[in-house]
């Protein structure tokens, strides 16, 4: 046992899928689930999890990937930064293309800036104590899986004193767009697929208004094709049921009470701030911002630039595409004015967005 | 003066520069104390079709578990000869060493590249090295072109695949790569892949004793099999079915791509080749890879069909369906 090829079995997942043939007949009508994360849409997308599904089961793509709903605005402002004298911009990778209003952090790599690419908000501490004649800003994005890690490394640079490190922060939390989202009338969600990883820190608990108040069925599901479709079979089985309930199908990793030391490890240096979403807006409530006692970290306080004012390419519906409105296949610009290899909307970028997802195994 | 380190001198075709060709960069290459002087070299006449190839070697960086830019300089161009059908005989080499560069780690690289070169039985006969200031290139570059002689009449190209034939590959997919991505980052995780890099020319050898049975022969160098995989079915105007659960992919190499988001199909291999075959040869052709040191791990992936002319199309190891694209622009990793 690896828990990994176990939940990659076929017989078990065509087993799954003939079974959520039978519930899906008895609902009789069509049911419209969205996977939230971004994870889930790229698992779905490659190990052909539609195509086991039958057509009474539509599965759309939601906010989940942090690098498709950071705002112009951001990248604009990182841009900022790779152009101040002795400054390292330290990124996660999938950041790198993604295009601002007029430049991206790659294009300012090639014409000199230094752009680091990282794997943990801890090796940018690391840079930062590697370079202590230059200021290290690290690009804090993602949403409660990432952002416990980041607040992780200003602890760690305060322990360590290292006054050179500073976080760019947008992060983001998942519950409450949820929650707009489904009262949308014209996506229609009859269910959620709940984020794996965000869910082993907020736990089971933080989607219950949204089950038992609004009446939407959300079903916490891994990231292996089986444990996708166990949480679909769990979802038609709440539709068919009339059941609208907060389910674990990730119990191996997801406790209802999530991870509660990585909370207050959050929680002492974030506060929730109102936050901008690419393609959707202001949602109040939705952000985490970092809280005055750490605010010598923050690089918007510390280190105050001017950005270029944000311009969105007119043709772009990233943002209905995160609101699971429309496709990939319905942009005008998918394939063709939009590719991975020059992207105009984040969904193409990161490995985790649905255009990407779509353009490389979907058509 | 530091002896330890390149100097622009090194470059300047003066004193320093024949000091450096003479005591290393000559005697390593080509076994031969005595630099030539003269200004190309001179080949004897060869009985056969000639196939001719060039590339360019950037690899970031120079060394990396289970080789360096000098092994990979060699078996890159060896490689490419190989899968033409073509028997490699020489390669010459142009070096571009960045002022400051450790003579240490270009003898390193020197030696590779002489131990491939007799590896794959080619020689190593002309080149050229130049030194840039410091800045100007990333420690080492290295081009290399080889010239290989058909010895028979048949025409392996990307375009030959035919409806039916079977794709075999000859082992485990993305090891390169990976390796390579490990030693850049410092990943700790990873630290017992190695890279793939071999000559594949004696193996394909090996796979010509089948004759005209042998459609198609390609390296999944970068852009993975994936894109090389599109590449044949573009060429050759067909589809190509391939089932994910035959791919060989490593524990390792799975667990990685796992944890940072990357697609074993889209990382790159230089110890691994493609071969499309008649159907009624695969089971043979298999049995010979497999019986070749670098083709344990084989295995038959897919086959060419009528249907689905230029797209490449996978059956996912739990049966669902997806279409293979070619990779576009590089692979970044992920956030989460």
């Amino acid at each position: 046992m690896n828990y990994r090829d176990e939940y990659r079995d076929r017989e078990l997942v065509q087993g799954l899928a003939d079974r959520i043939g039978h519930l899906a007949d008895r609902a009789g009508r069509t049911m419209t689930f969205m996977e939230v994360c971004g994870t889930h849409t790229m698992a779905i997308y490659q190990y052909g999890i539609r195509s086991l599904l039958p057509p009474g089961v539509r599965l759309i793509s939601g906010p989940g990937c942090p690098v498709c709903v950071t705002p112009n605005e951001y990248i604009d402002r990182a841009v900022a930064y790779c152009r101040l004298p002795e400054t390292i911009v330290a990124t996660f990778g999938d950041m790198m293309r993604v295009p601002g209003s007029s430049s991206s952090l790659m294009a300012e790599r090639a014409q000199g800036a230094d752009v680091r690419i990282v794997y943990s908000s801890l090796d940018a501490v690391a840079l930062a104590m590697k370079n202590p004649g230059k200021r290290v800003i690290f690009l804090g994005i993602g949403f409660e899986t990432t952002a416990p890690t980041v607040a992780g490394s200003i602890l760690a640079a305060e322990e360590k004193k290292v006054g050179n490190y500073f976080v760019l922060a947008a992060h983001k939390t998942i519950p409450i767009p949820m929650q707009l989202l489904s009262a949308d009338p014209e996506t229609a969600i009859d269910g959620y697929l709940c984020p794996a990883h965000v869910s082993a820190i907020i736990g089971g608990a933080a989607y219950r208004s949204l089950a038992e108040g609004h009446g939407v069925p959300c079903v916490i599901t891994g990231f292996e094709p089986a444990d996708i479709m166990r949480g679909v079979e769990m979802l038609v089985r709440q539709v068919v049921e009339g059941e609208s309930l907060v389910e674990n199908e990730y119990s191996r990793v997801v406790q209802w009470d999530g991870n509660r030391k990585a909370r207050e490890v959050l929680e002492r240096v974030f506060v929730p701030c109102n936050a901008t979403w690419r393609g959707i807006g202001a949602i109040p409530g939705s952000g985490l911002a970092i809280n005055e006692r750490y605010a010598c970290y923050d690089a918007e306080r510390a280190l105050p630039v001017t950005a270029e004012e944000p311009r969105e390419h007119p043709g772009c519906r990233c943002g209905d595409i995160l609101r699971g409105k429309i496709t990939p296949f319905d942009c005008p610009l998918f394939a063709v004015a939009c590719t991975p290899e020059s992207p105009v909307g984040a969904c193409m970028v990161s490995s985790e967005g649905t255009c990407a997802a779509a353009f490389k195994y979907g058509r | 003066m530091p002896h330890d380190l390149i100097l622009l001198g090194h470059g300047s075709g003066g004193a320093l520069s024949h000091q450096l060709l003479d005591e290393l960069v000559v005697p390593t290459l080509s076994g031969i104390s005595q630099a030539g002087r003269d200004d190309a070299a001179v080949l004897d006449p060869v009985g056969g079709r000639l196939a001719f190839t060039t590339d360019c070697y950037v690899v970031d960086p120079p060394f990396f578990p289970g080789g360096s830019i000098g092994d990979l300089a060699v078996n890159g161009t060896v490689n490419d000869l190989a899968m033409m059908g073509a028997r490699p005989l020489y390669l010459s080499t142009g070096l571009i060493l960045e002022e400051g560069f450790s003579r240490d780690d270009l003898a390193r690289i020197l030696t590779a590249m002489r131990r491939a070169a007799d590896a794959a039985g080619v020689a190593i006969v002309t080149g050229d090295t130049k030194v840039v200031p410091r800045g100007k290139a990333d420690r080492i570059f290295i081009t290399t072109s080889g010239v290989g002689v058909l010895d028979h009449g048949l025409t392996i190209c990307g375009s030959g695949a035919r409806p039916g034939d079977r794709v075999i590959i000859n082992g485990t997919i993305g090891d390169h790569g990976i390796a390579v991505l490990a030693a850049r980052e410092g990943l700790e995780l990873s630290s017992d892949v190695t890279s793939d890099s071999a000559p594949l020319n004696d193996l394909v050898a090996e796979l010509l004793k089948e004759g005209d049975a042998i459609h198609v022969l390609r390296d999944p160098t970068r852009g993975g099999v994936a894109t090389t995989l599109k590449e044949i079915a573009l060429q050759s105007k067909l589809g190509i079915a391939i089932r994910e659960d035959q791919l060989p992919v490593s524990r390792e190499v799975g667990a990685v791509c796992a944890i940072l988001g990357l697609d074993p199909l889209y990382v790159a291999n230089e110890g691994k080749l493609l071969a499309v075959v008649a159907p009624e040869a695969a089971e043979r052709v298999l049995e010979r890879v497999r019986n070749h040191p670098l083709g344990r791990e084989s295995a038959v992936i897919g086959e060419v069909t009528d249907k689905n002319e230029g797209r490449v199309t996978m059956e996912t190891v739990v049966g669902g369906m997806r279409a293979v694209e070619m990779l576009a622009g590089e692979q970044l990793p992920r956030i989460c």
